[in-house]
């Protein structure tokens, strides 16, 4: 079985966020990058898994520039197979969905993985776009993956609740907690890693579809205001009166 | 043209495509466009989107349930053949998969989480949460069409009239299910977390998993939806599908009630958006006095049963 998960990378959430004086450009400085934790303990380690019950491969690719290497390596540490990595800086969603598409159109990968988001947006769009570009049936925020020659189980989340949907192969799916259990790489990894192939490819030509036009910080808290413990009226009237829940 | 999908359920509108109305109605009368509504099923939903200012609905009756594969065929058509220069969806789980397919589908700009807007020189631009809450970037799209999903809870959905809608039915070709729906496991009655106006979340401290009554008593009495911290979830005591942060749930509920709950960074980022924050800890020291609009430090067994019974002296 062929599979591929996309991986992206993400501050690591301890960061301080800010932005230079224009306030349309992120400071890198000191941020410390992580492996997007949805696509580490979740789509890659399901995809492992697979693999190591019905054989194959797993590939990884990213789309980003050289300073992304190091959580591809982690990548291989948990235990993928080979890397990819397209050398260009993402656009916007719809260009790192074109980047992915490109080099997976044609691969007969079975199943294409992808976090359910990037935590340092919450955008959800990546995947979807993929599907639409492969034109593969999308799974989105999946729980659940099970195959069985060439048709997946999948449970996805949905509003309330869950639902088990069944789909033929190839698709692309996006995983969300539950998927798999998070995998620790062990220091045979961390050594094989670097001696797995890691492919630099070439992007294609892709216009964005949206600009920044700047970003803002929230404004800062006012000051909270602290209720005695006994004070159980006040805590009542503010629920009341100043929440309007009651 | 500006094309709203209507999630609905029984006769019932779901509140966050109500709330994309609000911005659908804002950009039409900004562009001098009119703002239809796309409704798949059979309800009937007239009157009431009449209310919310709706032109025109554009209705595929349907005795099925479409699958998310269908929906994006039928989106995309119905983009495509009306025009549509804007195809603003509500922010469900259906809404998060579809309405990327169908930015591919009709060759459109998408821009999803929208919390706010505003027209400069001429042009939208929309303001969504990005960094885990820790900032907003405002965007705006270049292609000739878009596809804009609304975050809950960030636009009003009061009526703003009284007059019925007309519906028109559309014809659309619905191919057949790629994805098939063997189950749905719906946990019943509550309002979903992402859509919630109220929240009341514990974590840690509540000690064991027995203790978890009072939280749902005063959720009850509150109307909240319940949610917890991950720690919680991850050895069981609640549900995985209540773990609200970082790798939870994002969520922006009117009111956050944070009770035995830290406050760490991974669980802030996904309920700092939160209009107002309430939390209850007794250390006086908890992270979660930084975020917090209002304050109880103190031991949770003992205030919450006595605002549990103060709540329900109030409500009988
Ligand atoms: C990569 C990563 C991702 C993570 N993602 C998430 C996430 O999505 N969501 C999340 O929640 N966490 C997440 N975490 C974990 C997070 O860092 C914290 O460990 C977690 O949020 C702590 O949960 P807690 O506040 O329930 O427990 P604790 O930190 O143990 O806090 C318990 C609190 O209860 C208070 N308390 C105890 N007894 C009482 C009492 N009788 N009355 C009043 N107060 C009392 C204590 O003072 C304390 O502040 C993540 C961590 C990592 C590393
Ligand atoms: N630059 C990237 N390279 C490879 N995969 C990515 C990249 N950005 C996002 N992804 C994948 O798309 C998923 C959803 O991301 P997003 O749409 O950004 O929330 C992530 O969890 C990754 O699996």
């Amino acid at each position: 079985m062929k599979l591929l998960v996309c991986i992206s990378k993400t501050p690591d959430t301890t960061s301080k966020i800010s932005f230079d004086s224009t306030g349309t450009k992120f400071n890198e400085e000191g941020i410390q990058y992580i492996l997007n934790p949805y696509d580490e303990w979740y789509a890659l380690v399901r995809a492992i898994e697979l693999k190591e019950k019905f054989g194959g491969e797993v590939h990884v690719i990213h789309v980003g520039g050289s300073s992304s290497d190091m959580v591809i390596r982690k990548a291989l540490a948990i235990g993928a197979d080979a890397a990819f990595r397209v050398d260009i800086d993402p656009k916007d969603s719809f260009h790192t969905a074109t980047q992915i598409a490109n080099f997976a159109k044609a691969k007969d990968y079975q199943v294409v993985l992808l976090g359910k988001e990037t935590i340092d947006h919450n955008a959800s769009e990546v995947g979807p776009m993929l599907a639409a570009i492969l034109d593969l049936p999308f799974l989105s925020y999946a729980n659940k993956l099970e195959i069985n020659d060439s048709t997946a189980t999948v449970q996805i989340e949905v509003e309330g609740g869950v639902e088990v949907v069944e789909v033929q192969l190839p698709i692309v799916l996006s995983a969300a907690k539950g998927l798999a259990e998070q995998r620790i790489p062990n220091m045979k990894g961390i050594m094989d890693a670097k001696k797995k192939p890691l492919e630099i490819l070439q992007a294609v030509e892709c216009e964005s579809r949206i600009q920044l036009v700047n970003y803002i910080l929230p404004p800062a808290k006012t000051q909270v205001e602290m209720v005695a413990p006994e004070n159980i009226d006040r805590l009542v009237s503010i629920l009341r009166d100043e929440l309007k829940l009651i | 043209m500006i094309l709203v999908y209507i999630e609905h359920k029984a006769g019932q509108v779901k509140k966050v495509s109500l709330e994309a109305l609000n911005l659908a109605r804002q950009m039409a009368s900004s562009e001098g466009t009119s703002c239809k509504a796309f409704v798949v099923g059979n309800d009937s939903l007239s009157v009431e989107l009449g209310n919310y200012g709706v032109d025109e609905i554009l209705k595929l009756p349907s005795a099925d349930h479409l699958s998310q594969d269908q929906m994006v065929e039928v989106c995309s058509q119905i983009m495509a053949s009306n025009n549509v220069k804007y195809f603003i969806l509500g922010l469900s789980t259906l809404a998060r998969s579809i309405a990327g397919q169908i930015s591919i589908k009709t060759q459109s700009a998408m821009i999803s989480g929208i919390t706010g807007f505003r027209y400069d020189a001429g042009k939208g631009i929309y303001r969504k949460s990005v960094f885990s809450g820790k900032a907003f970037a405002d965007i705006s799209s270049t292609t000739k069409s878009s596809v804009l999903t609304v975050t809950a809870n960030c636009f009003s959905a009061e009526p703003v009239g009284s007059q019925k809608a007309n519906e028109t039915i559309v014809e659309l070709s619905i191919p057949a299910a790629k994805i098939k729906i063997i189950e749905t496991k719906l946990v019943q009655g509550k309002t979903p977390l992402t859509e919630a106006a109220v929240v009341v979340s514990a974590g840690r401290g509540m000690k064991d998993p027995s203790n978890w009554g009072m939280i749902e008593e005063l959720a009850d009495l509150l109307g909240a939806t319940t949610a917890c911290s991950r720690p919680v979830a991850d050895v069981g005591w609640r549900p995985h599908h209540e773990h609200v942060g970082q790798t939870g749930i994002a969520i922006r509920p009117n009111v956050y009630i944070a009770i035995g709950i830290s406050g760490a960074i991974q669980h802030l980022a996904g309920v700092n958006n939160s209009r107002k924050i309430i939390v209850i800890n007794k250390d006086p020291e908890a992270p979660f006095f930084k975020a917090a609009d209002y304050g109880v430090c103190g031991d949770l067994f003992e205030i919450i049963p006595k605002l549990n019974e103060a709540l329900k002296r109030l409500k009988s």
